[in-house]
């Protein structure tokens, strides 16, 4: 081990080129889970899924949104085989629980107005779809402000260990929901299968075979959880440190999964008429402004809390039981968009989750040290 | 004299935030920063390495991590 590099070549993945190898792979593997059969441009979006995810178990009734992805199982799993091998299993958390809860309802909530996570902002621009500009341009002010509250010595205070138990819970929870899965399979033409609710239309009624997004998702999430990719991480170290590692790796899925849409035929330029998407710009960015800002108070996007909790940190579980229940919230009170624009409440919940946002930035400025 | 710095179980980006404030206030030194995952040891030796700082040690020390780092 060379002293300057300090033992990073360990973990191949942690290294420049290992970054840009799983920003093209996870590029290439959501192109192609369109292609089999995922909603156009949302090859993987851990905010819609996990919406379709809270459908399927009822939270929510939008009829047209209500699939339980195993992508988004697969994650979870991918990254705890990951930490496991790796002996990066640690059961940790306790840091401001409450907060990361409404943290992950804001961010949920803020993506629904958008319809997309960064993931997707991404996946949809390197689909055609030139609104995604705009979501993006919020995104990266939302983390913006959020390197503001760093710089003021935001914390959400330290983490402690936890009983093995504890750490297991989100894992344990995504084998429940696989269970199920298996249990109650969709039902050609049917709207419900056993406890589970399935859309007969629109996004939910379209998804990948079970087995390829499974492996896609397992693969995925092993890959992330060794290469802690973060599309907001890669904004935040960016602007605050000038560090671009992650960045790189974001511009690869980027690169990689424009390339992929242009060779399936599936590049299709454009603002009008793009799917699952609609054209009111100022609120594609401000939905996008108060999830990158939620991403940042919590310190990482939605897929990187699904990996963080894989390895056992039950604060990022805790996110991601907000984002179901913001998920649930946006579509039960007419929060959420749809192609045709924002919902009935849509501005009003971009205003409260904005206000929340910075009132959990603001009165957790505190020492660090 | 070797400095401490303690960032275990905070969340990124603190520990690297600490580590560069800390490597700011200082021309020269050595500091001795303790994480308590991969991921934050990773990112200090990364940002360390950026600042031209050299990386001494980066090892467990039961279930946490030690970087030492010095310039």
């Amino acid at each position: 081990m060379s002293p300057s590099s300090g033992g990073l070549q360990r973990n191949f993945f942690a290294s420049l080129p290992g970054i840009v190898f799983v920003g093209a792979v996870i590029g290439v593997l959501a192109s192609f889970l369109q292609y089999f059969g995922n909603p156009a441009n949302m090859g993987v979006c851990v905010a819609c899924m996990e919406r379709d995810i809270a459908g399927a178990i009822g939270l929510h009734r939008a009829a047209v949104v209500q699939y339980l992805r195993p992508e988004i199982i697969a994650f979870v799993l991918g990254s705890f085989a990951a930490a496991l091998f790796s002996r990066e299993f640690k059961s940790r958390g306790g840091a401001a629980p409450m907060t990361r809860f409404i943290l992950g309802m804001a961010a949920m909530i803020g993506a629904l107005v958008f319809l997309g996570c960064p993931w997707r902002a991404i996946l949809r621009l390197a689909g055609g779809d030139g609104n995604a500009l705009l979501g993006i341009a919020g995104l990266v002010a939302g983390v913006g402000v959020g390197t503001l509250f760093f710089k003021q010595g935001y914390s959400l205070g330290r983490s402690t260990r936890q009983s093995i138990a504890t750490g297991l819970m989100l894992p344990l929870i995504m084998l429940g929901l696989l269970g199920l899965r298996l249990l109650y399979p969709p039902v050609a033409g049917a709207d419900q299968s056993g406890v589970l609710f399935y859309s007969a239309k629109g996004p939910g009624a379209a998804y990948a075979p079970l087995l390829i997004s499974l492996g896609a998702g397992l693969l995925i999430g092993y890959l992330a959880q060794r290469s802690r990719f973060c599309t907001m991480g890669a904004i935040r170290d960016t602007l605050l440190f000038r560090h671009t590692h992650l960045l790189t790796g974001v511009l690869a899925l980027l690169v990689v999964a424009f390339g992929a849409n242009l060779l399936l035929g599936q590049f299709k330029p454009g603002f009008e008429g793009q799917p699952i998407a609609h054209t009111q710009g100022l609120w594609n960015f401000a939905g996008m402004l108060v999830a990158g800002l939620a991403f940042a108070l919590a310190g990482g996007c939605p897929g990187r809390q699904l990996f963080m909790a894989g390895e056992g940190d039950s604060d990022a579980g805790v996110f991601v039981l907000g984002m179901f229940a913001g998920a649930a919230v946006a579509h039960n009170f007419g929060l959420a968009s749809g192609p045709a624009g924002i919902g009935p409440h849509g501005i009003a919940a971009v205003a409260v989750s904005l206000a929340v946002c910075l009132y959990i930035g603001f009165a957790n400025r505190q020492r660090m040290a | 004299m070797v400095t401490i710095i303690d960032a275990r179980g905070l969340s990124c980006p603190q520990p690297v935030l600490l580590t560069m404030s800390r490597i700011k206030e200082l021309s020269s030194g050595e500091l001795d920063v303790l994480v308590d995952n991969e991921a934050s040891r990773e990112n200090v030796i990364r940002a360390a390495s950026s600042q031209g700082w050299r990386v001494l040690k980066s090892e467990a020390q039961g279930e946490d991590f030690i970087v030492s780092i010095k310039k």
